[in-house]
């Protein structure tokens, strides 16, 4: 898929809880965005930010084509993403995309997939659910979160599939961790998708493993280039270290070394 | 337009613009975003005579207008290279030069010979400067001495064009660029990076695997511009300058504190086409200062 460095115009900036923001972007001459895949990523050039010097990688949220629409859906945790929670209706935002291979999405429409969440890591999972509907695959979304308010676009999520959740202080949906979640035991799965902070990917990789549950992790190793030129963000596989922004970051659990 | 050519040595460049090893891949990873053949030359990833799998993770840490690494010259090996990547090359009308790593003399020996027999390879750039691997590497760079042993023995079995890579973690960087030109070398590229640590305080440990990593990025310039000056009045072979180049005017610094070539490294990560945007800013600098030929401003720092 070929790569391209592209100046998008801020359409929308939205906080979403007190460190969330969710950027919607479109292309300056109405031009449709490039093509790309649920799973892949963006790498951002942050300006005005003088501790920033690398671009930020942040996964792809959605794509809305009908509106020729790209969103991300960023945490504010750094001088760089704070930044980002900054920009304005109209500012202009230098990318690098499409980066990375996306989730392999299955071709029989009648298998059962699951895409598990957890807090900004439900983010590609919007678009990988609307991609599986769009293909009539019917998908359940997990999410999982400490408390309510770490819960971001049901509404969303709600339009592409059935909607389980997970809080650890019972603030929504069933208490515990995505693992605890009763749709594990009431259904049975083909596939599963996640990503999400590494010991909860653990968690749901070894789920998988042990019921016979195909399963494609999102990693998020710290990255310079995105390119895979820097073989700084390199995964230990079944094939050596390789770059999880060239050769992941969707990875099918069976490539990795995780002590499941 | 200016005239952009210039030589090092036998090596011809249609203008002073390449990237520097470790920072782009083997040039075709920037196809889609950048015409390769318009640059002067670019240098591919340290090749070594084995299949190297680097340092464990974490590699890298953002610092202030730069950053670190400690990726180890993982790589597939110069027979890979050779078999699998050399003949995606061969088309780019360019110079594509390969950074020669090694731990042992032998092994430096053995990768360079390999090279030589490439005919759309025309130069070779030897690393003695790694930061990052325990044996060999940086090492060989700093000392005169050491410097001097890895050269001569690379220069008897390597015809073509020889650069050297210089390690800035020296008291004295001119004794070890003079040991090279006295060794054979045809030019020196510097810097490679600069030893520099990274710590997580509410963790209480170091951010890279390996404690210690090589810096680069915007930072590490003005030291950099120093040693190239510093060298240029050392040596008579030309110089290659590298270290922090992010735009046309650092560039432009380079090439006016001697560097007769230059190298574009960690900026790619930034901007992935910053190289063609640097080769079009040095012209543009040369239709602004009246010049005919860039030749005319390598050196050419007023003092």
């Amino acid at each position: 898929m070929k790569k391209f460095i592209l100046d998008l115009k801020v359409l929308e900036n939205q906080r979403i809880q007190s460190n969330y923001a969710l950027i919607k972007l479109t292309t300056h001459d109405s031009q449709p965005l490039p093509e790309m895949v649920p799973g892949q990523f963006v790498e951002v050039l942050v300006e005005n930010s003088p501790n920033t010097f690398l671009r930020r990688p942040i996964s792809i949220n959605f794509v809305d084509r009908q509106n020729n629409e790209l969103w991300l859906l960023v945490q504010l945790i750094g001088d760089g993403t704070r930044k980002m929670g900054e920009l304005n209706a109209g500012d202009n935002l230098n990318l690098v995309l499409p980066l990375g291979n996306g989730f392999t999405i299955p071709t029989d429409t009648a298998k059962k997939v699951l895409l598990v969440g957890g807090g900004v890591g439900t983010a590609p999972m919007l678009y990988l659910g609307a991609e599986m509907q769009k293909m009539g695959i019917e998908v359940d979304f997990l999410l999982g979160a400490r408390s309510e308010k770490d819960l971001m676009q049901l509404d969303e999520f709600a339009k592409y599939g059935n909607l389980h959740i997970t809080t650890e202080d019972a603030s929504k949906g069933e208490k515990g961790f995505v693992t605890n979640h009763s749709i594990l035991t009431s259904k049975q799965f083909d596939n599963s998708y996640c990503c999400g902070p590494k010991p909860m990917m653990v968690a749901v990789a070894s789920w998988a493993s042990r019921n016979g549950v195909e399963c494609e992790v999102s990693l998020e190793n710290t990255m310079a280039c995105g390119i895979g030129v820097c073989l700084c963000c390199v995964e230990k596989t079944t094939e050596g270290h390789i770059c999880v922004c060239k050769e992941g970051p969707v990875f099918n659990i069976n490539k990795l070394l995780w002590q499941l | 337009m200016a005239a952009l050519n210039v030589e090092i040595g036998d090596l011809k460049l249609k203008n002073p613009v390449m990237t520097a090893s470790g920072t782009f891949g083997y040039g075709i990873e920037f196809a889609d975003f950048i015409d390769l053949n318009r640059l002067g030359g670019f240098i591919v990833k340290g090749t070594t005579i084995h299949h190297r799998e680097g340092n464990p993770y974490p590699r890298m840490a953002e610092t202030p207008m730069g950053m670190l690494n400690a990726v180890g010259l993982q790589n597939k090996g110069v027979d890979y290279f050779i078999e699998n990547i050399y003949p995606e090359l061969i088309d780019i009308d360019s110079n594509a030069i390969v950074n020669v790593s090694g731990s042992t003399i032998e092994d430096y020996v053995a990768t360079a010979e390999k090279c030589a027999a490439l005919k759309h390879i025309p130069a070779i750039e030897l690393n003695i400067s790694c930061p990052n691997v325990k044996q060999g590497g940086m090492a060989f760079g700093t000392s005169p001495k050491s410097a001097a042993e890895v050269v001569k023995a690379v220069r008897k079995v390597y015809p073509k064009t020889l650069i050297v890579k210089l390690s800035p973690n020296v008291t004295d960087i001119t004794e070890i660029a003079r040991a090279a030109e006295e060794s054979g070398a045809d030019s020196v590229s510097l810097i490679n990076t600069l030893l520099g640590m990274a710590v997580n305080a509410e963790k209480r440990t170091p951010i890279l695997s390996t404690i210690t990593g090589g810096m680069s990025g915007a930072a590490v310039k003005p030291i950099a511009l120093r040693m190239v000056w510093q060298v240029y009045n050392a040596v008579n072979i030309p110089v290659v300058g590298l270290g922090g180049i992010m735009n046309a005017t650092d560039a432009i610094e380079f090439l006016l504190c001697g560097a007769t070539a230059l190298q574009i490294g960690t900026a790619n990560f930034i901007d992935p086409a910053v190289t063609v945007k640097v080769i079009d800013g040095i012209n543009e600098y040369l239709d602004r200062q009246g010049c005919k030929d860039v030749k005319e401003i390598i050196g050419g720092l007023r003092v």
